[in-house]
């Protein structure tokens, strides 16, 4: 079991809404999730050619100043770190390949979660509550989030296998279910280069719909194909950079809710996490068919 | 009437009032409100009760009923009347899956559709749903009617019983074995006296009747696993 969140906001005046409106969704998923949790938010741009990294550091003590001038004297680059506990959220020109190989020799304690020009990555174990006050949760502002409370059932429970997961640059995906064939998946991507961090069945979802994106097709296209050669039970939530999208597998046993108004699209596994909403009680209100693909546009 | 706001009352309170109190004080009507989507509202009821909900509730509302008429003003969560005995289960929105599932009697009535499942391996209940339902609908059902006034999802009734099911909108696929048929007049006095029941003004030459072929009742080695 787990939980699934998504929340879209349509108004750039209600970004600041972003995080108050998504806490107690996430707190309410609770008992479908218990041991991790975490989001993608997307939020503000970043400057000109710069990219986010959202790292995350095994040590809880680990020195972020250290990081930072190292970053400065070794890749000559201008750097800007953001620290929250042992997540940081680091932003350079340099890409992707050079800063995930100069932290690996330098510092491989730390781990990129994600890369992209608007998303933020935090994920970590323990209760919904204590994680959404560890990282501030509520502070966020943006125009949607992808959040996910975990109970694990197919590896264990560590921060690098909670969800959102990430591949490619501002895309990150969260599951309920468990897929069949993940290894399956990995073998046919592997050969291609891509290269996994964890064991995790969801790890192999998000990267086999980050490879058919980055081979020409559509978020929607990439989900056709996922029907297709996934196994298995799953509702899925994803995030791009200006999308929400949710689709659930032929057998729709993952449940996940759904309620839209003119101000917001809020998604939960239940409906009783999304009930302190405002306007709730007008919002249209359904359950996603099984392979039906929904998108939104932030 | 009793009134019990679940914004105040734990919901094991609320249970434990519906299954003593109710019984011992003789309460004709109670009157629940702010569900909110909790879970297990009024499961497991035993009295003739009228009960009103006022919100959208979770999972598993109202399973077990024996006796009372429990209605659902906005939408039911997975397994609405699970395992229903006896009484009426009204939804006033949509249900969600396994709605009615294994019910052994009473009347579950859904004014808007039914998610995938609904009335899986029923075994005597009466289901009418206004709107659609979702795939693998009535499957493996035992006994009992199934009445659709919309359309109906791929695997309509596969593996049936003895269960019947009156469709009067399309079926994307019918499952192993289940089969159209012709109506009688039993089915048409059948189908009338449950139409009224929901207050649906249908008429019951709209409707289809799905019943078993009943090629499964037996096992046949030369089948191949080909139903």
């Amino acid at each position: 079991m787990c939980g699934i969140i998504g929340l879209l906001v349509k108004r750039p005046d209600l970004r600041s809404q972003l995080g108050d409106w998504m806490v107690p969704i996430l707190i309410g998923m609770t008992e479908r999730g218990p041991d991790s949790a975490g989001l993608a938010a997307f939020t503000d741009r970043a400057k000109g050619e710069n990219l986010k990294y959202s790292l995350y550091a095994d040590d809880p003590d680990f020195d972020w100043k250290r990081l930072e001038a190292s970053f400065k004297k070794n890749l000559g680059s201008k750097v800007k770190l953001a620290v929250q506990d042992n997540h940081a959220l680091l932003s350079t020109h340099l890409e992707p390949e050079e800063v995930r190989a100069w932290l690996h020799e330098h510092f491989p304690g730390v781990h990129v979660l994600s890369v992209g020009k608007v998303m933020e990555v935090y994920k970590d174990i323990g209760t919904p509550t204590a994680i959404a006050e560890k990282y501030d949760f509520q502070d966020l502002e943006g125009s949607h989030v992808v959040a996910h409370t975990r109970m694990a059932t197919e590896s264990a429970v560590t921060p690098d296998r909670a969800h959102p997961f990430t591949a490619g640059r501002d895309f990150c995906l969260v599951h309920n279910g468990t897929v069949s064939n993940p290894y399956s998946i990995r073998r046919m991507l592997e050969p291609r280069g891509i290269h996994f961090d964890t064991d995790n069945d969801t790890e192999a979802v998000c990267r086999f719909l980050e490879w058919r994106m980055r081979e020409g097709d559509s978020l929607e296209k990439a989900l056709q194909h996922g029907f297709a050669e996934l196994d298995g039970f799953y509702t899925l939530l994803m995030g791009t950079k200006d999308k929400l999208a949710l689709v659930r597998d032929a057998f729709a046993c993952k449940p996940a809710v759904v309620a839209e108004t003119d101000d917001y699209v809020a998604i939960a596994s239940e409906f009783h996490a999304l009930a302190h909403l405002p306007n709730v009680n007008k919002a249209r209100i359904f359950e996603p068919q099984p392979e039906q693909i929904y998108v939104w546009n932030a | 009437m009793e009134r019990i706001d679940l914004a105040k009352t734990p919901l094991r309170d609320l249970n434990q009032f519906l299954h003593h109190e109710v019984r011992k004080k003789k309460i004709k009507q109670v009157e629940i409100i702010n569900p909110d989507g909790a879970h297990s509202i009024a499961v497991g009821v035993d009295a003739p009760v009228k009960i009103d909900v006022r919100g959208h509730t979770g999972y598993y509302c109202a399973g077990m009923n024996k006796q009372a008429e429990i209605t659902v003003h906005g939408n039911a969560g997975p397994g609405v009347a699970e395992n229903m005995m006896s009484g009426v289960v009204h939804v006033k929105g949509f249900a969600s899956v396994s709605a009615g599932a294994s019910g052994h009697g009473g009347t579950l009535i859904i004014d808007g559709d039914a998610s995938l499942r609904c009335g899986i391996s029923m075994k005597g209940i009466d289901i009418v749903v206004g709107g659609n339902v979702g795939n693998f609908s009535a499957f493996m059902a035992q006994a009992g009617t199934l009445v659709v006034c919309g359309d109906a999802g791929d695997h309509l009734g596969d593996s049936l019983y003895e269960a019947v099911i009156y469709l009067r909108g399309k079926v994307k696929s019918f499952g192993a074995d289940a089969r159209e048929e012709p109506m009688t007049k039993a089915d048409e006095k059948k189908l009338a006296e449950l139409l009224d029941r929901a207050g649906l003004k249908y008429k019951p030459k709209e409707f289809k009747r799905i019943a078993s072929a009943k090629t499964l009742y037996n096992w046949n080695a030369d089948a191949d696993q080909e139903y």
